[in-house]
């Protein structure tokens, strides 16, 4: 499935997700939670000496790789060919899957294990796979869920299955898998690591994503907790590797640094259980490590950031840390972005990566509060991009009511005339009397009528500042 | 000191008392208040909404008002953050982009001038009620501003100020997102009342009316009792009962 979920209208989505109890209450708990975590591990870490400065020194790193993307592509690419792998760029979702499909279709594969990769769920890798023939197995344990759960969505990128509880879990095990134990977290991932091991032995393909590409070394860096992603990449024979273009880091010593960065953003972890170095080296002598490497360097959309005024969104480096603060996603989960990058980063990178046709209600679907930009490790101005978007969309890219065009321009026209705004002022109270009682208007006219739907509208003041500034200021002048 | 009034287009049309409690206090602290009349609105709707063209135009009209200001000082810390946003929109203009540095140099959120420019935390003010305060966004995370609202108010006698949870969390408001995303701003305000409701506060206090009308229009239409005021009308009040001044009709303070 590619990066859209859901087929419904925005609010629809909204609607729907807004009165689902269940998954509200998991979005508010684990936020809390992740928040708590987070703050722990990096401003009130004393070993840290001083978070922002390792903000400061990530946003660098990152903005220093981006704007010299083309020279450590290039060296990447090297680098990794050097040490016997296969490198392929794509431009778009169909080359990356047509690539990987010849790769496993030339190995005679039928069983595929994967690791967690939100850049393979965008190109929609699964069903491309599964229509060549391929039996794919998500072996990350929060993918796997969402696999045999009837192909579910991820609702977070760090934690896909944020929005399931245990008892759901174990209802889908039991339903799908003949699953007969209980809801006990241990028992699950018992469970779930028994059927993965039989896949791991049996897989002739293995795929990951990448948390990092080190240009210089020709190393794939990956950042995880669970162990299967290192059963993924040294039991089947080939080995695949797929990065959106701008994961990359010049070398090891810049990757020290997002590395500390992703790991406290993301879960308030010092470091993952594992942090996996994969380099493409063949041994001619040895039995048990992959016969083949593959790096497939997916575009889809990336460089039309480049060079504009959202190459920063391309900083990111997932770990969702803006998701875990953003009060919007607190309260519509991540299905309701219906895209599977969600929350502020979601918003800002669904709308460049698939445009404003699909994604263009995304860039409005936050209150401007700052969290994102405030929680960013590299330091990603989120919500100055969201109004970036909303420049782009109303001045062509999009299709902004005409109503709400004229109404901006009114408000031009009246924030440049201080007469005007007077008259205005001076009039409101006359002309909204119909709609006041008590001195406010629960049923407002025209473009009061969005705020009169859940709140009280102040009626406007009768009394006039100015005139009581200026007497004020006269009486003043009396007395001395 | 000469202090240019920055009353912002909300205060002026629905909350004119505050812009006066604002103006007594300034006074108090011996600043020669003025008031501009050119001002009008800071331009945040058509800003945040995208209208970059429009926004200018009442940026153009506020820089042309403040102009032989030395301080302006406002009662929002979100005007204030915008104020300070008017660079970057003349970025290939330079001589408004000149002159939109020189406001937003210029340029203090009330309690932030006090407090730091100032120095003064102690106003003498008295409020006799349990409350708790709202941290606004853009004055915490745009202006940067953590600490000047709570030094003021732990020098109000009588004030029982009460933690607020997930205060960090935004009201809902976010200007045009209110009316834009109706569903989802309701659930934030919501949430917001809620907490404000677990503090058991007789008065919930803020120093920004645009997340203060969102949060009281809120309040009213669920018929709930909360109180809520801006940190001004606190600073400035120095006789009555907390609660009881609370529950006053503040129109017709003004003349």
């Amino acid at each position: 499935m590619p990066m859209k979920i859901g087929t419904e209208p925005f609010f629809e989505r909204v609607d729907r997700s807004i009165h689902d109890d269940f998954m509200r209450q998991a979005m508010a708990s684990a936020q809390d939670r992740l928040r708590g975590r987070k703050l722990e591990a990096t401003v009130g870490d004393d070993s840290l000496i001083d978070w922002e400065l390792w903000r400061n020194a990530g946003e660098e790193i990152r903005r220093h790789t981006l704007e010299n993307l083309d020279f450590y592509l290039e060296q990447l690419s090297e680098s990794y060919a050097a040490r016997g792998g296969h490198v392929f760029f794509a431009a778009t979702a169909e080359e990356a899957n047509r690539y990987i499909q010849e790769v496993v279709q030339k190995k005679q594969a039928k069983h595929v294990v994967k690791a967690k990769s939100m850049v393979t769920e965008e190109i929609g890798l699964n069903e491309a796979l599964e229509a060549v023939g391929c039996d794919v197995l998500e072996s990350d344990l929060a993918e796997y869920i969402l696999q045999i759960d009837d192909h579910d969505r991820p609702s977070h990128i760090v934690v896909p299955s944020l929005h399931k509880n245990k008892e759901q879990i174990r209802d889908t095990f039991r339903e799908k898998r003949g699953y007969t134990k209980s809801e006990k977290p241990e028992e699950l991932a018992a469970f779930a690591r028994e059927e993965l091991r039989e896949a791991f032995l049996k897989a002739e393909v293995g795929i990951t994503g990448c948390n990092f590409a080190v240009a210089d070394s020709g190393t794939v860096a990956l950042v995880t907790n669970e162990g299967n992603a290192n059963m993924v990449t040294t039991l089947p024979d080939t080995q695949i590797t797929v990065m959106g273009m701008e994961r990359i880091v010049p070398s090891w010593e810049e990757l020290d640094v997002l590395v500390t960065l992703l790991c406290r953003s993301a879960v308030g972890q010092k470091l993952t259980t594992y942090v996996t170095g994969l380099s493409p080296d063949l041994e001619a002598d040895s039995v048990d490590s992959p016969k083949d490497y593959h790096l497939v360097i997916v575009d889809g959309g990336r460089s039309k950031a480049l060079g504009t005024e959202f190459q920063s969104a391309l900083h990111c480096i997932r770990c969702a840390a803006c998701v875990n603060v953003c009060p919007v996603y607190r309260h519509i989960g991540g299905h309701a972005y219906g895209s599977i990058y969600q929350g502020p980063i979601g918003a800002v990178l669904s709308p460049i990566l698939g445009g404003y046709e699909e994604y263009g209600e995304l860039p409005y679907a936050s209150s401007l509060c700052a969290a994102c930009t405030e929680a960013c490790p590299v330091k990603i101005p989120l919500h100055e991009l969201l109004i970036k978007h909303r420049q782009r969309y109303v001045s062509g890219g999009g299709h902004p009511k005409a109503s709400e065009k004229l109404s901006m321009k009114v408000f031009g026209i009246g924030a440049s005339s201080p007469s005007l705004f007077q008259m205005a002022k001076g009039m409101a109270p006359a002309m909204l009397s119909p709609f006041t009682k008590e001195k406010r208007i629960e049923k407002g006219p025209g473009p009061m009528k969005p705020w009169t739907e859940i709140r009280d509208f102040p009626a406007p003041s009768r009394d006039n500042f100015r005139k009581w500034f200026d007497e004020h200021k006269k009486k003043a002048g009396d007395d001395q | 000191m000469k202090v240019s009034l920055f009353v912002t287009c909300l205060s002026e049309m629905f909350y004119p008392h505050v812009a006066k409690d604002m103006t007594e206090v300034l006074e108090r602290l011996n600043c020669d208040v003025e008031f501009p009349k050119g001002q009008i609105c800071c331009g945040q709707p058509a800003f945040n909404s995208g209208y970059l063209e429009d926004a200018k135009k009442a940026a153009k009209q506020m820089i042309t008002a403040f102009d032989g200001a030395e301080y302006v000082v406002t009662p929002s810390g979100s005007c204030a953050a915008m104020f300070k946003e008017y660079p970057s929109m003349f970025a290939d203009d330079a001589t408004w982009k000149q002159q939109a540095e020189a406001l937003a140099d210029k340029t203090y959120e009330l309690c932030q001038f006090i407090v730091n420019v100032l120095g003064v935390e102690d106003l003498g003010a008295s409020f006799p009620a349990k409350a708790t305060y709202h941290t606004s966004c853009h004055m915490t995370r745009l202006l940067g501003e953590t600490e000047a609202p709570f030094k003021l108010l732990s020098h109000v006698k009588g004030l029982e100020l009460v933690p607020l949870k997930n205060n960090y969390d935004c009201c809902g408001f976010g200007g045009t997102f209110s009316v834009k995303m109706v569903p989802i701003s309701e659930q934030m305000v919501d949430e917001k009342i809620r907490h404000v409701e677990e503090t058991e506060a007789e008065v919930l206090i803020g120093a920004d009316n645009g997340c203060l009308m969102n949060i009281q229009g809120r309040i009213n239409r669920q018929g709930k009792r909360i109180k809520v005021l801006h940190i001004a009308e606190i600073l400035n009040h120095q006789q009555k009962g907390g609660a009881e001044y609370a529950n006053e009709n503040r129109d017709g303070a003004l003349l």
